[in-house]
């Protein structure tokens, strides 16, 4: 009586199966459609872009535009290539999220530990500030820059991206420690641990996920910021997302297509490959503050 | 002067008063059972000996010192908590050595220390393991283990054994009673379990709504409740609660129990006390233990004030070692703790035997005990 239904309910299941990969491959095939013609297209010479087909492989395969992008393109006024820029985006990305991570979590561990009067609304207003649009403290910035002699410099770039992210990373920090046990920071007080030797010993070895999140997020935003690098950069200081744009938009001579899709994927790399590595920490950081146990 | 004292202590959070006025003391090597309701204020009161919570007012001394302003590392106290709050990320000997560590204590020393320890608890073979990898009596282990290195001058106890199941709890509480008689250190221990309380202390604090109730040995607080709600409170099954009325047989007081359906019972009281014979002709409130009241040839031959009346029985619960029974008074069930074999039935009339050395009664309106 049994066996026959459930028959039916397996070649169905099978049936139904089938159809939800198949529509997400489908999906998935769509998604990467970009990366895909970006990846075959600056393998190509030029002639054979020109030639009109973006979605076939190179008949010649060629590293040439890689290395243009890298080391010779013009960028803006200069034939430096990419390379100079990329360096300044690491020395700003490097040190702001380091920065920013520290304190958001220093910020974290006194809102939910250390409690004060008030501390609520001072979180809730360092929330705020996730919320300020960048095109409102644009002028408020360059002034202040200004006033501390860091206009247009790498430093000043990386104050504002860590002042900018430490909305993002105390309300990270802060809703992780949330669930953290109050009662082993008491023990810890009772051992005679100080307060930063129980930050130390105590809640950071336990961060792991919370910070491998509040990395990539802030990783990925700075290095991929275009309005504050446009604003409050000087010709040494350019990170890579403006030099991209001025790759493209250098008017001399041919548009090397190939060259500017190999200049792209160079720009997007460090947050592909910084995804990539710690991917899978980040949906599970996510998920951690959100269930308890 | 007791070792550990409690000055008449209030605490505050904004306008609420969470303590009010506890003053008590507990002599050196004493055991200290705070208990109450959850809400009483019984956590609090220890989190303000630990020094984890400032205190509003009032004084807290730990051998005469006055330790209010002393940070919690420097009251020379140790404290177990009800999640055993191990760091997750140590092993179970870096748990245990953690204190020494802070302190700047060699680890050749530490080591010695964590080694005597670890065999007191017997837990030397779990030294390097996570506390993720033990079970939650191991764990409860470690974090006594952690208390106990410290060799403070008073350890207290954040209800430890409420995370257990039952019968690990009791092998625990054993366990806690012998390394007391063993060690000789002050304990303060928190708990809502009455039977806990009785079983370890030496002194019991009954808490309720931030006031202290009553303050003495386990027999004081069982036999001698100050008022209902430490009667209620502490003994299980509950002590009777039941409304009565004084009266009068010829010269002899008299307490009268309601009925439903008969004539009241009227026990003689063998010559009240003044305090109850100025409540003659009003209402009481009469408190009888279950195991006060028994069937005849189980009643205390020593009792110097025994009443013998037909109840009629309602429910019969056997329990193995003894068997309860429930008879209606004052419009209450009342709760008879019969011998085992007791030949009872339900729905059928049986002799009760009163010890009414053993009552006690309470006004009805301040709920306070009268004699």
């Amino acid at each position: 009586m049994s066996a026959p239904s459930q028959d039916v309910a397996t070649r169905n299941g099978v049936f139904v199966r089938a159809l939800i990969y198949a529509l997400l491959i489908v999906f998935a095939v769509y998604y990467l459609l970009p990366l895909y013609v970006m990846v075959v297209n600056s393998l190509k010479p030029l002639d054979e872009i020109r030639q009109g087909n973006m979605l076939a492989l190179p008949q010649q395969w060629t590293i040439a535009p890689w290395l243009s992008a890298w080391s010779t393109a013009q960028i803006g006024v200069s034939p430096t290539g990419l390379k100079p820029y990329f360096l300044n985006s690491v020395l700003m990305v490097v040190p702001a999220v380091a920065i920013s991570t520290v304190l958001g979590a220093l910020n974290g561990y006194v809102l939910t530990k250390w409690r004060f009067k008030g501390d609520n609304i001072v979180f809730g207003m360092m929330l705020l500030a996730c919320f300020i649009p960048f095109q409102i403290v644009l002028i408020p910035s360059a002034r202040i820059l200004g006033l501390l002699g860091l206009a247009g410099s790498v430093p000043g770039l990386i104050l504002i991206h860590a002042i900018y992210g430490l909305g993002f990373t105390t309300l990270f920090f802060r809703n992780y420690y949330e669930a953290f046990p109050t009662e082993l920071v008491r023990a810890a007080q009772i051992d005679g641990a100080s307060f930063f030797q129980i930050f130390r010993r105590i809640l950071l070895p336990s961060s792991g996920p919370i910070i491998v999140v509040t990395v990539i997020w802030q990783f990925t935003n700075i290095w991929n910021d275009f309005l504050f690098g446009s604003s409050f950069s000087s010709v040494d200081s350019i990170p890579i997302t403006v030099a991209l744009n001025n790759l493209v938009n250098s008017s001399t001579g041919v548009k090397e297509y190939n060259v500017h899709f190999a200049g792209a994927i160079l720009a997007a790399l460090p947050t592909l490959i910084v995804y990539i590595v710690s991917g899978r920490y980040f949906v599970r950081g996510l998920m951690a503050g959100a269930v308890k146990g | 002067m007791s070792f550990l004292e409690i000055d008449n202590l209030e605490k505050s959070f904004g306008t609420t008063r969470i303590l009010k006025g506890v003053t008590l003391g507990i002599e050196e090597g004493g055991f200290l059972v705070l208990v109450g309701p959850s809400g009483c204020g019984k956590s609090t009161l220890l989190n303000t000996i630990a020094g984890l919570e400032q205190i509003t007012s009032g004084e807290i001394r730990i051998a005469g010192k006055r330790v209010n302003e002393l940070h919690p590392s420097k009251r020379d106290i140790a404290m177990v908590f009800q999640s055993y709050a191990l760091y997750p990320n140590m092993t179970v000997s870096e748990n245990i050595g953690f204190g020494m560590e802070i302190r700047g204590i060699a680890k050749p020393e530490r080591d010695k220390a964590i080694a005597e320890v670890a065999q007191l608890l017997q837990i030397g073979h779990l030294l390097d393991r996570k506390p993720s990898q033990l079970s939650g009596g191991q764990r409860q282990r470690v974090a006594m283990g952690r208390a106990l290195v410290r060799k403070p001058q008073v350890f207290l106890f954040d209800e430890p054994l409420s995370n257990l199941d039952a019968k690990l709890r009791i092998d625990m509480r054993t366990e806690i009673k012998r390394l007391h008689q063993r060690m000789k250190t002050t304990i303060v221990y928190v708990t809502h379990d009455q039977i806990e309380a009785m079983t370890l202390a030496t002194k019991i604090a009954v808490l309720k709504d931030g006031v202290l109730q009553q303050f003495g040995t386990p027999a004081e607080i069982y036999n001698n409740p100050v008022n209902m709600f430490v009667a209620d409170f502490m003994g299980s099954p509950a002590m009777n609660l039941v409304p009565a009325t004084i009266g009068q047989s010829g010269s002899e007081a008299t307490v009268e129990l309601a009925r439903a359906g008969a004539a009241p019972v009227s026990l003689a009281l063998n010559g009240a006390s003044d305090a109850l014979s100025a409540y003659r002709g009003k209402e009481v409130v009469f408190g009888i233990r279950p195991e006060a009241l028994t069937d005849p040839d189980g009643a205390d031959r020593n009792a110097k004030h025994l009443v013998t009346t037909d109840c009629h029985i309602e429910v019969v619960e056997p329990a193995g070692s003894d068997t309860f029974a429930v008879t209606n008074l004052g419009g209450k069930g009342v709760v008879a703790r019969l011998r085992a074999d007791a030949r009872i039935k339900p729905g059928a009339t049986a002799p009760l035997t009163f010890n009414l050395t053993k009552a006690v009664f309470f006004d009805p309106a301040t709920q306070e005990r009268i004699a």
